[in-house]
């Protein structure tokens, strides 16, 4: 080991996670982030983000799909402030949430809230994209969280 | 004839195995205990049983979520069968019973019986629900596909966050409040109290369910239900099929199966409902009854959430007006509402018998067989409906055609 990997104490702590399986369908949507996007499959011929991603666009039947990168902006559809440990993960109690996206209606995620303290909650907030990085054999996977958006608290 | 094939078809007989919190007892001992029991309530013998129907079929995980399949059941009592079916895939739990109605109406099969046993409370043993999670074993080299890509991921293994993201969506539109929610786990409590076979009875007051402990805000412990070991079984027979039959059946007047929106419990199109509301709506397009004539309702509480969005898409109250519906709790008490819930406790308090507890206690009540808890008033119309999230099948019981 080089002398870079000396613990940071102060840094926080990456909880525990069940990871997705990758496939060539969901790989975008879970890697991308490296790049910190966040990637959905779109269909090219009616531009309908298909999630969670199928071959074959349920709106005009074409198979011409490609990840598309979305703004990582979204606003709180719903939370639940989670008090039950079903499972080694996040430090208890932590938020899961529902956020959907602006480039479609109905365009939903559930994820959890991070960053936020759990009484600034208030469904609608406006969100932004930010990911956990994740290392698992050949995989680097990026989970989409998402916290309060600051730029558009401003605005 | 109706068109409606389902009105050719009766709930002929009921059964009930010994219902514990943690019975240890063999899964399929459980069924066949219901199963003989509801073909003796019925005045028939095994031979005259020619259909089988279950909800899910087997299955080992999660441990405990399914006592038998079909084929052990048919083997078990040498069954002659005309039909038979079993699977996780259909309105909700009930749907194994619609699917039993289509097939007597079809001519398939004359009696059919249906069941459905659990042993979900032995299984998890002290170790409690979390244990039987996917991944709840912590680790190694498990990876979430399918539905559960994405939720496991965000450590949201259970439908207990599920069902609190509708919860909490339709408190922000509506302005329900926990107080509201909370008369569903009382008033399950209360009914529970005069049912023998009940897993919980002690008296819950509204301090009791506002300071236990928090599951997924905004629900609690008292929000969700029991596991328990226990099997359900109903016999659904063809109405020509009375003369042979012990009692005057229970008439199934019609049914509710419809699966409009997403199949998913995030990307529904309205999260402060679910696909009750679709399954509902369609029930009501195939009778000639409203609302305004059922005298009972058991519905689905697997999360006290559910049983109140069942309420709203049954059209007991409007969408979105659930909260005041049951504030107080007098509209849904067992004596004297405007539309008894839950008469025998629900899942909340009797135990998770998932869907079957529902249809049993409706025929009960509509039998006059409530014993302490019955409905008062000889109540001659009832609902069973079963299933939260994108499962949801109803089914309107008459005592009369
Ligand atoms: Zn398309």
């Amino acid at each position: 080991m080089s002398d870079t990997a000396v613990p940071d104490a102060t840094a926080p702590e990456v909880p525990f996670r069940i990871l997705p399986a990758l496939t060539d369908l969901n790989r975008e949507f879970w890697t991308a982030g490296a790049r910190g996007e966040l990637r959905f499959l779109r269909c090219n011929a009616c531009g309908y983000y298909n999630h969670p991603p199928t071959m074959i666009c349920p709106v005009c039947h074409s198979k011409d799909l490609a990840p598309h990168s979305v703004s990582g902006k979204a606003t709180l559809h719903t939370y639940t402030v989670n008090h039950q440990p079903w499972m080694p993960g996040p430090e208890l109690p932590y938020v899961i949430a529902i956020v959907e996206l602006p480039e479609q209606a109905g365009l939903r995620l559930t994820t959890n809230v991070v960053n936020c303290p759990h009484e600034d909650l208030v469904i609608g907030m406006p969100m932004r994209v930010t990911f956990e990085h994740h290392s698992d054999g050949d995989d680097e996977i990026y989970i989409p969280l998402f916290e309060p958006d600051p730029q558009a608290r401003a605005s | 004839m109706s068109k409606f094939v389902e009105k050719s078809t009766v709930i002929s007989g009921i059964g009930q195995s010994d219902i514990g919190r943690r019975l240890f007892r063999d899964p399929l001992e459980l069924t066949l205990d219901a199963c003989l029991a509801a073909i003796a309530d019925a005045g028939l013998t095994t031979k005259d049983i020619d259909g089988v129907a279950t909800y899910p079929g087997p299955m080992s995980v999660p441990p405990g979520f399914s006592g038998a399949g079909v084929v052990d059941v048919q083997d078990a009592l040498r069954l002659d069968l005309g039909w038979w079916s079993g699977g996780i895939e259909s309105p909700g739990q009930l749907g194994s019973v619609i699917n039993a109605c289509l097939a007597v109406a079809a001519g398939l099969a004359n009696h059919v019986l249906c069941f459905r046993s659990v042993w979900e409370g032995s299984a998890q043993g002290t170790k409690g629900r979390a244990s039987t999670m996917p991944g709840g074993g912590g680790g190694g080299s498990f990876r979430a596909s399918g539905f559960m890509e994405w939720t496991l991921p965000f450590a949201a293994p259970s439908a207990a966050p599920w069902i609190a993201l509708m919860a909490q969506r339709h408190f922000y539109e509506f302005g329900t409040t926990r107080e509201q929610l909370g008369q569903i786990p009382i008033n399950a409590r209360k009914n529970a109290g005069l049912n023998p076979k009940a897993i919980y009875t002690e008296p819950m007051t509204m301090d009791d369910y506002l300071n236990v402990r928090m599951v997924s805000s905004p629900l609690s412990l008292y929000d969700c239900d029991v596991p328990c070991d226990g099997g359900t079984a109903v016999i659904v027979s063809h109405v020509d099929t009375i003369p042979d039959l012990r009692r005057p059946p229970v008439h199934v007047d019609a049914v509710g199966t419809a699966l409009r929106g997403r199949p998913s419990w995030d990307q529904f199109d309205d999260l402060t409902t679910m696909a009750c509301r679709d399954a509902a709506a369609q029930l009501w397009t195939r009778t000639d009854l409203t609302p305004s004539d059922v005298q009972l309702a058991e519905m689905y509480d697997g999360f006290s959430f559910i049983a109140l969005a069942w309420l709203e898409a049954m059209g007991f109250c409007g969408h979105g007006e659930g909260g005041p519906f049951v504030e107080g709790g007098q509209n849904i008490a067992r004596d004297g509402g405007v539309i008894p819930l839950n008469t025998h406790g629900g899942q909340l308090s009797a135990g998770r018998l998932h869907g079957y507890g529902f249809l049993h206690e409706a025929c009960t009540q509509l039998w006059g067989e409530g014993g302490a808890r019955q409905v008062p008033g000889n109540p001659e119309v009832g609902v069973a409906c079963a299933g939260g999230g994108p499962l949801a099948g109803a089914l309107l019981l008459t005592t009369h055609r």
